[in-house]
């Protein structure tokens, strides 16, 4: 596959960028996308050119490092893909593929298509975990947890925090991600103890480092790799609204 | 967390969504003592004239302007907090709304606003006597029907009307399941009927008004 790259440069987070066109030729269709941004930087690297700086770690889907923002979809096009899942068949021969970095106040770009995702870490440090004394390892099947919640429990916990959420929403808004935290304990007893002060936390914490405003537009569902569903948005605002009544 | 108190962005929007639902019940009310129009002038005019003199509806009317300031304050409040969120835009973006008339309720807000100031000057203002030359009488008792049936023989109001109309229809497809949304109600067991009764409800409400002003201008 021959195909035309419109890539976002930006040597630093103070440097203003711009978007760069490249070429790549002889792309395989089996080549993954981050393979073929790989190859593109080999030319680079070879013409003594600074390479394109990405995210990435796993590249099995599960690390939540790479993010790109992909002919206007993070992760590109295909649903329930990460950027590293993403293969080069998804697109035609000939086509020109837009790559930007997520852009959202809280997440500033580092270099090029890298942006500063520890606002997400900020937010679980304000209340994402629970409050264990340690001690003996408990038996496992000691707390009964019925079936429905374990497994909502799960699909929450299944979030890998990458950002699209915010990346897609056209209010920047971190509403589904600090909801998958939330209800990922506030579902299980042991998160109970703690979860009336664990929304307030977070959501204040959301709110402090300036992410936007939910509106309900339910881009964030059906841009999420992971399929994280909207209604952990509603459980957290259930939960708010408990917490604040006392 | 600092203690200083603030109010969060889920407590803004709890604000907005009971005020639009308290809004979106009005327009129901609003809707069937306007179809009385379609059957009988004087049915009308007896619900004009309730609305008009009893005295929990002149208390509540103040409720219900403070209703829409609310919303209204609130909606802009947030809507500049999501502007000032994303600094940079994408250069390419797709559709992503899986609620496609969310992207654009500030847009649609501000119309509906602004049909409300030409409708108060058109009807509760000269209710008021604030402006025109006051509600036509027969009989003694005030005529509100007919100010309704003259504007609506005007074929450019008509437009005007029913366009604005459409466009609300737009807004209230997705105002309506966004509020239970936004206080939590959302359950895999009911959420489809949410959404379902949302769809009705514009639809029904939209179609509603839009039909009277139509059918009183062609009668």
């Amino acid at each position: 596959m021959d195909l035309k790259l419109k890539i976002w440069r930006q040597a630093s987070p103070t440097d203003k960028g711009k978007f760069v066109d490249y070429e790549v030729h002889n792309i395989s269709s089996d080549a993954s996308f981050l393979e073929m941004i790989d190859i593109l930087n080999d030319e680079l690297i070879a013409k003594g050119e600074r390479p394109v700086a990405f995210d990435h770690d796993c590249r099995e889907g599960i690390c939540g490092m790479c993010s790109m923002f992909i002919n206007g979809h993070p992760h590109g096009p295909e649903a329930a893909t990460t950027t590293c899942q993403l293969h080069m068949r998804k697109f035609k021969d000939g086509e020109t593929i837009v790559i930007e970095p997520w852009r959202a106040k809280p997440f500033p770009v580092i270099r090029d298509l890298i942006v500063d995702r520890s606002a997400f870490d900020l937010i679980i440090q304000e209340a994402g975990y629970i409050s264990a004394s340690t001690g003996g390892t408990p038996d496992a099947n000691a707390i009964p947890i019925k079936k429905e919640n374990a497994d909502l429990a799960m699909d929450a916990a299944a979030c890998i925090g990458c950002g699209a959420c915010v990346a897609a929403c056209k209010n920047a808004s971190a509403m589904l991600f600090v909801s998958a935290k939330v209800s990922q304990f506030a579902l299980l007893p042991q998160g109970k103890v703690e979860a009336k002060d664990r929304v307030k936390k977070m959501v204040a914490k959301m709110d402090e480092l300036g992410f936007g405003n939910c509106t309900n537009t339910y881009a964030c569902e059906a841009e999420c790799p992971k399929e994280i569903s909207i209604t952990n948005i509603a459980r957290m605002n259930r939960q708010f609204i408990g917490a604040k009544l006392g | 967390m600092s203690n200083k108190p603030y109010y969060s962005s889920i407590t803004k929007k709890i604000i907005m969504s009971l005020m639009g639902l308290f809004l979106l019940t009005f327009l129901l009310v609003h809707l069937t003592l306007n179809s009385f129009l379609l059957f009988d002038k004087e049915l009308f005019n007896e619900g004009a004239h309730f609305m008009g003199t009893n005295p929990f509806i002149q208390v509540f009317q103040w409720v219900l302007f403070a209703g829409f300031a609310i919303h209204i304050i609130y909606g802009i409040i947030l809507q500049i907090q999501n502007w000032m969120s994303r600094p940079t835009g994408y250069k390419k973006r797709a559709f992503m709304e899986q609620s496609p008339f969310s992207k654009y309720m500030i847009y649609t807000g501000l119309l509906i606003f602004i049909f409300l100031a030409i409708h108060l000057t058109n009807f509760f203002f000269v209710k008021m006597g604030w402006v025109g030359n006051g509600i036509p009488e027969v009989g003694g008792k005030e005529d509100m029907g007919q100010l309704v049936i003259d504007l609506f023989h005007n074929g450019g109001y008509v437009t005007l009307y029913v366009v604005l109309i459409l466009l609300m229809g737009f807004h209230l497809d997705h105002a309506f399941q966004s509020a239970f949304q936004t206080l939590g109600l959302n359950h895999k067991t009911y959420w489809g009927f949410i959404k379902g009764l949302s769809r009705v409800y514009a639809i029904v409400v939209t179609l509603g008004f839009v039909i009277i002003p139509l059918i009183l201008h062609f009668k």
